[in-house]
């Protein structure tokens, strides 16, 4: 098969107050045709590995092409076949949806003729046809990513780079947009997304890779990842933390995978939920333990994350307010791992007393 | 290359690399870029409005309000004031230029533009463009405004307009400069606020709105031959006849000082903002 898209050993480092290595050894090949997804947290190196690829930004090392043209070398070239929408919805405010579609066909030097009739075409396919002599301040959020989409589209594209399409949207405008992406990816256009979503990413890829610090983690189909991770959470909140302890060790007899105890939370990934459910309950009623709370849910990338790296996603321990806003990615990692080190302290403690 | 690959997969999409084919590309890109400035300032046209009202309050202030404490000699007082506020009006203007490029690149607009096929150098020109015909409407407003409150020029009609163009470029030039500005800041509010400080000393320590001979000798020297004073001091001479300046000097003299610092400031300025573009990330 042939590849759309081919990075290899891709290297980004922003210098500014801070050294951020945002690309730190990325590979990845991606065959025509097909939808691959780069799932990771804010600050993985997602869009920074999306800016190389559609020749925004240059690399400091490594390679990418695109169609098997370097994205450096034939930049001028990689542009007349590649679209590009982005999480930040970059279409102009000031312009109705049909100005934007006909100023970005101007701007991909397509004949005017051409250009009036595709914005016809894409406005009608997106369901904004009503819409497209209004000015933009007037759409909805999930109109507006409909435009985005369609202008990254106006060229009719090789290769389309997708960055976080969807984050932001309420779960209607979700679902309309991935059913979009679906139509567009049956009609053979290659799509590299990425996306903080295991859903969207389960949902679209036919491929993925974990991305995290500038690094790929993991790579495999949406399946092969989530049996690995097993197919569904069984969340379980406890009165005390140490009938979580006790929960937590119950627990782990379910299955392969180890639960997590966070405070009076436990949890551990199943890989029959209902069966699960039923055995730890039943199991925790012949110990005599009360859940105040007892969930089944889809693994999050959270969940992937805990699984591959052992800790969370960025976004959370900011969330958490730990304050190591000045500390390198690599330092951070090892003051989480010391975190949970800690942790884990007590509980060894409390099962010798 | 090991793979075949389709080409691009429009027709009549042609993507020679000749000059002139290079050039051509420049010239529809810029057109249309400016034409999506212009639009964007015809959709809000409060912001328009409002920029207009203020330069017309400069001159009733100066007018009817200082003008009567203001001393000038060789000619009315308002003859005197309106070249130097038509100035004025270009050069605060100009910060829009910074307002606007701070803007795009806030939103993201620029982040898609630089992965479109288009000539890179469009962006900036498009933009500059658009402001310099902006400038084109403010000036006449500010004109029949002028005319309204008794300025009368005397000097024929083709001075009149040889003074108006003299505006236009110099203006043309600022934008360039506060082109460098809007791709320094990290947002439009900072690049408006980053811009007056540099356009505030400029405007009032100059021939604009008093007489040169009225200010300290220490002061004299700086705000005769600053680059919007000799534009002004150009533009009186051109629209109300080299007497009014008050200066003794011909109008030749003001036109080349204007002229220079005009090139000058081109020259300096957009190597700069293109610099600034390309490695601003």
């Amino acid at each position: 098969m042939r590849l759309a898209i081919e990075v290899e050993n891709l290297q980004k480092t922003f210098k500014g107050k801070r050294m951020v290595r945002a690309l730190d050894g990325v590979s990845f090949a991606v065959p025509e045709g097909t939808v691959f997804g780069l799932l990771g947290p804010n600050g993985s190196g997602k869009t920074t590995a999306v800016r190389v690829l559609t020749t925004i930004l240059r690399a400091d090392g490594g390679s990418a092409r695109v169609l098997g043209y370097d994205v450096q070398k034939k930049a001028a070239l990689v542009r007349t076949l590649i679209g590009l929408a982005g999480q930040y919805a970059a279409v102009d405010e000031n312009l109705t949806g049909r100005e934007n579609l006909q100023m970005v066909g101007n701007l991909n030097h397509l004949p005017r003729s051409f250009v009036v009739r595709r914005a016809v075409e894409l406005l009608d396919q997106f369901n904004l046809a009503d819409a497209g002599d209004r000015p933009l301040k007037t759409y909805s959020g999930g109109m507006r990513r409909r435009l985005d989409l369609a202008a990254a589209l106006v060229a009719r594209p090789t290769v389309l780079f997708l960055d976080e399409p969807t984050t932001g949207l309420d779960p209607q405008s979700r679902n309309d947009l991935w059913e979009v992406i679906e139509r567009l990816v049956g009609g053979g256009t290659t799509v590299l997304l990425t996306t903080q979503y295991l859903e969207e990413a389960d949902r679209l890829a036919s491929q993925l890779a974990v991305i995290d610090h500038g690094r790929v983690i993991a790579e495999g189909t949406p399946e092969s990842m989530k049996a690995d991770l097993g197919a569904t959470v069984l969340e379980v909140g406890l009165p005390s933390i140490e009938d979580a302890l006790r929960t937590g060790a119950i627990l782990d007899t379910l299955g392969p995978h180890a639960s997590l105890v966070t405070g009076t939370l436990v949890e551990v990934t199943v890989d029959n939920g209902p069966e699960a459910a039923m055995a730890g309950l039943r199991a925790l009623d012949a110990e005599g333990i009360r859940p105040q709370t007892f969930n089944l849910r889809e693994p999050s990338l959270d969940d992937v994350f805990l699984s591959l790296t052992g800790h969370r996603t960025e976004d959370e321990v900011a969330e958490n307010g730990d304050g190591d806003g000045g500390l390198s990615p690599r330092q951070r990692r090892k003051k989480i791992r010391l975190e949970q080190l800690e942790a884990a302290l007590p509980v060894a403690t409390g099962e010798l007393a | 290359m090991t793979t075949a690959v389709a080409e691009p997969t429009v027709s009549g999409a042609p993507h020679s690399t000749g000059v002139m084919s290079n050039l051509h590309w420049l010239a529809s890109d810029t057109a249309t870029l400016t034409r999506r400035n212009l639009l964007a300032v015809t959709r809000i046209p409060e912001a328009l409005f409002f920029s207009t009202v203020q330069p017309i309050m400069f001159v009733l202030l100066f007018r009817y309000v200082f003008g009567g404490a203001i001393h000038t000699d060789a000619t009315s007082y308002v003859n005197y004031l309106l070249p130097g506020i038509f100035v004025q009006t270009v050069a605060f203007g100009s910060v829009s230029t910074s307002i606007g490029l701070a803007e795009d690149l806030q939103k993201g607009i620029i982040e898609r533009f630089r992965a479109l096929p288009m000539s890179r150098g469009a962006v900036l020109l498009g933009r500059t463009t658009a402001d310099l015909i902006r400038n084109v409407f403010v000036i006449v407003v500010m004109t029949v405004v002028g005319l309204l409150v008794g300025f009368r020029p005397s000097t024929g009609v083709l001075s009149y307009l040889a003074g108006v163009l003299l505006i236009l470029f110099f203006a043309y030039a600022l934008s360039w400069g506060f082109a460098i500005v809007g791709l320094s800041a990290p947002n439009s509010e900072t690049a408006q606020v980053m811009s007056f400080p540099l356009i505030f000393p400029l405007t009032f320590i100059s021939a604009a709105f008093v007489p040169l001979s009225s200010m300290p000798s220490w002061l004299q020297g700086f705000a005769t031959y600053q680059p919007f004073s000799v534009t002004v001091s150009a533009c009186r001479s051109l629209m109300v006849g080299p007497a009014s300046t008050g200066t003794g000097r011909s109008t030749s003299f003001w036109v080349v000082q204007s002229l220079l610092w005009t090139f000058g400031l081109l020259i300096v300025f957009i190597p700069l903002a293109i610099r600034k573009y390309r490695t601003r990330t």
